[in-house]
């Protein structure tokens, strides 16, 4: 079940760089052959990425210095109007919310997935497949109509509201949609597993016998929790925190659906630039100060990862 | 703009029914391509064999008839695929990405075909191949995006207003400035419309602004009243205003008039006070179709009353067609309701035309209101 | 191992937050009522129209289409790009280009596809989807693939050498059986990528031929009707059981290498 469950990506953010195993030795003296075998294999991927993904992106990120066109496209006539425009407290203020929204909800995922990533590993063997299971699931289901169930549940005629009326705990319907907080909801809800995995691989291949060490000296659960089992565990959380944090930052369907326009984000600043505005350049260059952002976060993420490995 | 699937299912049947026995009863008439002028201009065979032609239109969802390729192709045989497209915006991104979009006919608003035809992205309207042009209002050949409709035809056309709740409203609203400062009633219960130009509206005209203004301290008010109104605002929303009026969720909503739910008990549409839009929904051919007269040969055919009466029959939208409205059942439109207002009565609101470079301040306006 | 009694809560808290939602849609699709939020008694109708909406219909074709072909070729492509990356290089480059896909926001994928295919003038259909899924994928099955073959025996592949077999046959008939669950979770994985994916597709499909979750958002941005509902609960189902089967496949290819 771990192959299918899991994110591939664990393993690779986990062990950034796993070198190639073994069988060193003796290969020297086939260099021509290894050579060719190497391009059989590594050539139609690698080439297939360069033009549909190297080539896509340095178009973008080259459209980021010109003008738009009046209707969409570009004028390949340069211009650094797009930075400054960049620099508009305006923009600014939507990348810092998006990214503020965007922490808050894997703050919010950590707090409930690590427990719940805890429960599991500490389940038996069959239990833990099973609840496994359980929590990948609704990840394999459409992700727009689990955004939509939060409509039916939380709108002012939704059954929430039906249920506290009929209850009699409340007269008027609250107001439950189209505000910052669904948004978060929304973005935990539909990452949630991306969290929990990682956590879980972690916490599972934890030597249990560490924190029976911990307790049989007098520790108490949770001081054996804060100085053993959390701090094996800090590559995987931040592993987790990235996979709900860089979907999150670029959504744009959660903040519209649930959001009810309140808050843009920067994904519907990007969209709505291609899509509405059709100025071009101008979304190319918000794509690329996420992209930024992003590449930031990574790096700062697989510093700490690896500090805290090599610990 | 947007618009919804068809509100009434069953009249709509039989409408359809019966519109589908009159072509059966009247089938293979006048052919229309054959009185064509052999104009040089043209670059379009009129005589050309539609059945060889495969046409694409896009439109939104239940705003033409179900059996329309059905019947495309009894009278034509020619193959008739149909796209549905929820907004604008969405068909624009695709007509102008550059590639293909493998549309024939798409149906977009006023302001829009204005654009895509600035852009040089649609055929010129070659009126010889649509003789049935003359059944449109003398009004709607003069629409000011598109004087003497030379790249567009004119599909349905209407107004904006606030469509409301008569049960759930101390009084009725008269005035754009009642949905932008609502009644203790009506707070968080108010919608406003996603889409920029619409959304500008109610405050552009509540400060007696042109709704075409490129004015920035004029946009800049109508900004300021916008972020007050914010405060009261349930959400935005182009598409399902509607529904939301009859859940009771909103109780006072901007909307198009075809779009506001008129026939169910408590509903009400009013346009207010200070004036409102004229908008229009097109028919464009794009310069990139293979079918140019097929396009057209579809154009002529929707201009037939039998056919263009269906919108307003069926969707309650008014049609420009004079001979179509005249066919309406004036059962369906009572006096004051949205469907009975004149070609004047429409006139007198103002089109939104497309505005080029400035349209930006529009875009950022909504973003500036959305951020916040 | 005890338990801690206090994690419960959460724990199960957890799963009522998962399914909750869930089991909301999956009842109201059974509602006789036109809203999607009151329950006026059982009925099997929305499935009725369900199978009677051609949109729909298309759209799933469209999408079964784009996802089969994103599996041939993300997992050929996909596979041999593991096997090339960590048996044949060590560069830091190309692995760093190998994942990008699966880190990049799918929203900036989707805008670099379309500023593409604008550039070179292309027509949009089923294939510029198929093209643009196919990018993911790759990287999601290449990293699947390269965590089975870290942990793959790699003397049998030194063994085949050592005996004169070339690198094709070595893969051929070594490296490939034992990396055979890897590779089906890779492919399984790529298929659930592809049905699921909205973004891309909206940016890349033609009008004329949308996939099934650009279907359901136009649906889900036209109001809600409980023949989403209805949709819902079928998809659910669906992937309940292929995910059942893969869990099944898998264990049973394991227990036979």
């Amino acid at each position: 079940m771990s192959t299918t469950s899991t994110p591939p990506d664990r393993d690779r953010a986990a062990e950034p760089s796993a070198p190639p195993s073994g069988g060193r030795r003796g290969r020297r003296g086939r260099g021509a052959g290894r050579f060719l075998a190497g391009l059989l294999f590594l050539g139609p991927g690698l080439t297939y990425l360069i033009v549909l993904l190297m080539i896509p992106l340095a178009l973008v990120f080259s459209y980021t210095v010109f003008q738009r066109g009046r209707f969409g496209g570009v004028v390949y006539e340069a211009t650094g109007e797009n930075f400054t425009r960049l620099l508009d407290p305006l923009y600014l203020d939507v990348l810092l919310s998006s990214l503020k929204l965007a922490a808050i909800a894997t703050a919010v995922a950590l707090l409930v997935g690590y427990p719940t990533a805890y429960m599991i590993a500490m389940l038996p063997r069959r239990w833990k497949t099973i609840a496994l299971v359980a929590v990948v699931l609704p990840f394999w289901t459409n992700f727009l109509v689990r955004i939509y169930a939060w409509i039916v549940l939380l709108s002012g005629p939704g059954l929430v509201n039906t249920a506290l009326i009929d209850l009699g705990l409340i007269d008027e319907p609250l107001e439950l949609l189209y505000n910052e907080g669904t948004i978060v909801v929304g973005l935990v809800y539909s990452y949630l597993p991306l969290m929990v995995l990682p956590l879980y691989a972690a916490i599972e291949k934890l030597d249990p016998t560490l924190r029976e060490a911990s307790a049989n000296l007098g520790a108490r659960p949770a001081r054996t929790f804060l100085s053993v089992t959390l701090p094996l565990t800090v590559p995987a959380v931040l592993t987790g925190c990235l996979f709900v944090f860089v979907p999150s930052f670029g959504n744009f369907i959660v903040p519209e659906l649930l959001g009810g326009g309140h808050s843009a984000m920067v994904g519907n600043l990007i969209r709505d630039q291609f899509l509405t505005a059709r100025d071009w350049p101008f979304g190319a260059t918000l794509a690329l100060a996420l992209v930024a952002m992003l590449v930031v976060l990574l790096l700062a993420q697989a510093w700490t990862a690896r500090r805290y490995s090599r610990a | 703009m947007s618009r919804i699937r068809y509100t009434r299912r069953l009249p709509a049947v039989v409408a359809t029914a019966g519109a589908l026995l009159a072509v059966a009863a009247c089938g293979g008439g006048e052919d229309t391509t054959a009185a064509a002028p052999s104009a040089s201009a043209a670059q379009l065979d009129p005589n050309a064999d539609l059945k060889k032609q495969k046409l694409t239109i896009s439109i939104w969802d239940g705003y033409s008839p179900k059996d329309l390729p059905d019947r495309v192709m009894e009278k034509f045989g020619t193959k008739m695929d149909v796209a549905l497209h929820a907004t604008n915006e969405e068909i624009m991104g695709k007509l102008t990405a550059g590639a293909d979009s493998g549309i024939d006919v798409a149906f977009v608003s006023g302001q829009y075909a204005q654009a895509l035809n600035e852009a040089g992205l649609v055929e010129p309207i070659h009126p010889e191949l649509i003789p049935n042009l003359a059944n449109l209002y003398p009004e709607a050949t003069q629409l000011s995006y598109d004087k003497g409709n030379k790249f567009s035809v004119p599909y349905t056309w209407g107004t904006t207003g606030i469509c409301y709740r008569e049960d759930l409203l101390k009084s009725e609203p008269t005035s754009w400035n009642d949905l932008l400062d609502p009644p203790a009633e009506a707070r968080k219960k108010v919608t406003l419309m996603t889409t920029e130009r619409w959304l500008a509206l109610p405050a552009l005209k509540a400060k007696n602004y042109s709704v075409n203004t490129t004015d920035d301290k004029q946009i800049q008010e109508a900004k300021d009243l916008l972020v007050k109104a914010k405060e009261n605002l349930l959400t935005f929303d182009d598409t399902t205003f509607g529904d939301r009026l009859k859940k009771g969720e909103a109780v006072m909503v901007e909307a198009w008039d075809g779009w506001c739910p008129t026939s169910e008990k408590n509903i009400k549409f009013k346009v207010p006070k200070e004036g409102s839009d004229l908008w229009v929904d097109t028919m464009v051919v794009l310069k990139s179709s293979k079918n140019k007269e097929a396009a057209h040969a579809l154009i002529n055919y929707i201009l037939d009353p039998e056919i263009h009466s269906w919108a307003a029959e069926n969707i309650l939208y008014k049609v420009p067609n004079k001979a179509a409205m005249e066919k309406v059942d004036p059962g369906l439109r009572p006096d004051g309701s949205p469907l009975a207002m004149s070609p004047a009565e429409l006139l007198q609101g103002e089109s939104i035309i497309d505005l080029g470079n400035d349209s930006q301040k529009y875009t950022r306006l909504s973003t500036e209101l959305k951020a916040n | 191992m005890r338990r801690p009694p206090l994690l419960h809560v959460p724990f199960w808290l957890t799963y009522l937050f998962l399914y909750a939602p869930i089991a909301v849609l999956a009842f109201m699709s059974l509602n006789a009522g036109e809203s999607p939020y009151t329950f006026e008694g059982f009925s099997l109708k929305w499935y009725g129209e369900l199978a009677g909406n051609d949109k729909i219909q298309e759209g799933l074709v469209n999408t079964l289409v784009v996802a089969l072909g994103t599996t041939v070729l993300a997992t050929v492509l996909g596979t041999l790009l593991a096997v090339g990356m960590a048996r044949y290089t060590r560069s830091r480059v190309l692995d760093a280009i190998g994942l990008l896909p699966a880190i990049l926001p799918d929203l900036v994928l989707a805008i670099g596809l379309l500023v593409l295919y604008s550039a070179v003038n292309m027509t949009l259909g089923l294939h510029s989807v198929l093209l643009a899924h196919v990018v993911f994928a790759m990287a999601f099955v290449a990293a699947v693939v390269r965590t089975r073959l870290t942990h793959a025996d790699t003397s049998l592949e030194e063994a085949s050498r050592d005996l004169g077999a070339n690198a094709l046959t070595t893969f051929v008939r070594i490296t490939l059986p034992q990396l055979a669950p890897g590779i089906a979770a890779g492919a399984l994985l790529a298929f659930t990528l592809s049905v699921d994916e909205f973004v891309i597709a909206f940016f890349t499909a033609a009008p004329t031929e949308p996939t099934l979750p650009v279907v359901i958002y136009s649906m889900v941005r036209f109001g809600v009707t409980p023949e989403i509902n209805a949709l819902a609960t079928l998809l659910l189902a669906v992937s309940f059981t292929v995910v059942i089967a893969a869990q099944r496949m898998t264990r049973l290819t394991e227990s036979l290498s």
